[in-house]
């Protein structure tokens, strides 16, 4: 587990776009490594970026997500590093099996790229969410999964799963989200980063608006008097499950928050990291409820299907009652 | 050259049919119906440069058996097929000496081929790409992403070939969901399109051969269960499993029409 943020407050706060951040993050990459490809499926907005600086590493399939995955195999056999673009719910699903068959099962270096992560594409509706992605590829053994907790993240983890040799899959929201650590934070692929310290729970979020509602829920918890720590996963797969147990025996109680439904995601992760050690009372904080029915903007939605502080603050007062039985 | 190259169709055949009477039978009609279209890839066209993808992997057999005549894996490990340690799969295993993806799962291999036909492209080299893909399997749409894709971009090393034996599972391909008219299917989405007799090792090499300045489909017409009387024509030899006697008899009817 790494040290808590330590750099200085940066001096504009102002949410970053994700995708023009990773964009960027791209861009460098390409700049320095020619075997970078960016591969689209005409999801708008590399073609102006991506596709006008480097014509020849720019291929856009068009709307076919599984053509896309197939291709990437094929550069990737030959020893390109292809970045796959499309949404969350299109690269896990509806391409799911050349995502298993094409990419995963022969461990090619493809990053898939998938922006509109959880709800993040709220007011689009149910068709644009994706609340099963994780579990889908958590499932995939040898992928690597990421999802950053806020754009200064984004940087440092596409530069560090540039250098993983087996394939990954890049977990990103659709608009800014507040920041969630002061400058630049330390990026260290497969470690949790402990954001406060506290001795009678510990919240475990991952993804934007889970970290910044385990945040100000650890603030409300604290005005109960309760010491509440909170660990960031960015890596899910392969998780820290040191870092995860550590936090089982050192705390006793474990809340875990995620924008995506309660199976296969980070709750289960932590279960199975700590059930067979050290289990302890845990609550998961996740999207239960229907979505797609009102529209409603981000956190709202992840609000009103379960996703709040409010709901990780009630969580980790009954995890602590339990513990006390 | 003629007749080399149907002395190598006939012995892959006899291969193929020795698989079948392995314990779990094979793929025999849609292995044998492809015979000499990769007896004709394997050993009149395609050069080191080049690159195979069998995305139609139920018809590992005939891939395996052209494996072994090409030197890339020992013909005995032919007698292994399915059994119990042996890495012959009924579907072609990633790792195996001239197998770059594990295939089975249909309407996969024509977008691998593209992405191999591209880094080819990006990396300047002159090779081509062939992708075996059978009739039945077009009826997957992931197929028909790749053609269009190919088409527009005008992949001119990428070639595919449909063994075009019009049976599947449950009976004639026009029957369970039409293909035809298969050739102005691929015409229309950009390819050049070239119908061959699937069985005629000289129309083959030039079908598959000549370049064409745009991706070429050969939509080769063929047999299911081609050389063998009790096979040919049958959508039960889609998969089938042959005792000792069948194999004797299938053999003694390949062997009566072997090149002298």
């Amino acid at each position: 587990m790494t040290a808590p943020a330590t750099g200085p407050e940066p001096a504009d706060p102002q949410p970053a776009d994700p995708r023009r951040v990773y964009r960027d993050a791209l861009l460098d990459l390409a700049a320095v490594d020619e075997r970078v490809i960016c591969l689209d499926s005409d999801t708008g907005g590399l073609e102006s970026t991506f596709g006008a600086r480097f014509p020849d590493r720019y291929v856009n399939v068009g709307i076919a997500e599984a053509n896309m995955f197939g291709i990437a195999a094929g550069l990737a056999s030959r020893g390109y590093r292809p970045y796959a673009h499309t949404m969350a719910a299109f690269a896990t699903l509806r391409a799911a099996e050349q995502l298993k068959a094409d990419i995963v099962g022969h461990r090619l270096p493809v990053r898939i790229v998938a922006t509109h992560g959880g709800l993040s594409a709220a007011h689009f509706g149910s068709s644009h969410y994706a609340l099963e992605d994780l579990a889908v590829t958590r499932a995939l053994m040898d992928l690597a999964v990421v999802v950053p907790a806020d754009a200064a993240e984004i940087e440092p983890a596409v530069r560090a799963l540039h250098a993983v040799d087996g394939p990954a899959y890049l977990r990103l929201g659709r608009s800014a989200t507040p920041s969630v650590h002061g400058g630049r934070p330390p990026f260290h692929l497969g470690r949790a980063g402990r954001l406060r310290p506290g001795t009678d729970v510990t919240v475990i979020a991952m993804g934007p608006q889970p970290v910044l509602m385990a945040l100000e829920a650890a603030d409300a918890l604290a005005d109960d008097g309760v010491s509440c720590q909170v660990i960031q996963i960015h890596t899910l797969s392969p998780l820290d499950s040191r870092a995860v147990l550590a936090a089982a025996r050192t705390t006793g109680a474990l809340v875990t928050v995620e924008e995506h439904r309660p199976r296969g995601g980070l709750g289960d992760a932590v279960a199975e990291a700590v059930g067979a050690h050290c289990p302890v009372p845990h609550r998961r904080v996740a999207v239960n409820g229907p979505v797609g029915t009102v529209v409603r903007g981000h956190r709202e939605a992840l609000e009103e299907s379960g996703v709040s502080a409010a709901a990780i603050r009630a969580a980790a007062t009954q995890v602590i009652e339990i513990g006390k039985r | 050259m003629g007749e080399d190259l149907r002395a190598v169709a006939h012995g892959l055949r006899r291969e193929v049919v020795r698989m079948a009477g392995g314990p779990h039978g094979a793929h025999v009609g849609g292995s044998l119906s492809c015979v000499d279209i990769l007896t004709s890839l394997y050993f009149d066209v395609m050069t080191e440069r080049d690159a195979f993808v069998l995305s139609k992997g139920h018809a590992a057999p005939a891939l395996y058996a052209a494996l072994a005549a090409a030197g890339r894996i020992d013909a005995e490990e032919l007698a292994g097929y399915t059994r119990p340690g042996s890495r012959l799969f009924g579907h072609p295993p990633q790792g195996l000496p001239g197998v770059e993806f594990a295939t089975g799962s249909l309407g996969h291999g024509l977008s691998l081929g593209i992405g191999l036909a591209l880094a080819e492209r990006l990396g300047g080299g002159t090779g081509h790409v062939y992708v075996l893909l059978g009739d039945g399997e077009l009826q997957e749409g992931s197929v028909w992403e790749a053609a269009m894709y190919a088409g527009h971009r005008a992949l001119d090393n990428l070639v595919a070939v449909v063994d075009r034996n019009e049976l599947q599972i449950t009976g004639p391909t026009e029957g369970c969901v039409s293909l035809e008219p298969l050739a102005d299917k691929f015409t229309a989405f950009g390819w050049l399109t070239r119908t061959v007799d699937g069985h005629d090792l000289g129309s083959l090499g030039k079908a598959l051969g000549e370049p064409a300045g745009r991706p070429v489909a050969v939509v080769a017409g063929t047999v299911k269960g081609r050389g063998v009387p009790f096979l040919e024509g049958k959508a039960s030899s889609h998969y089938a499993t042959l005792r000792p006697a069948l194999v004797r008899r299938a053999l003694a009817a390949l062997d009566a029409k072997a090149p002298a």
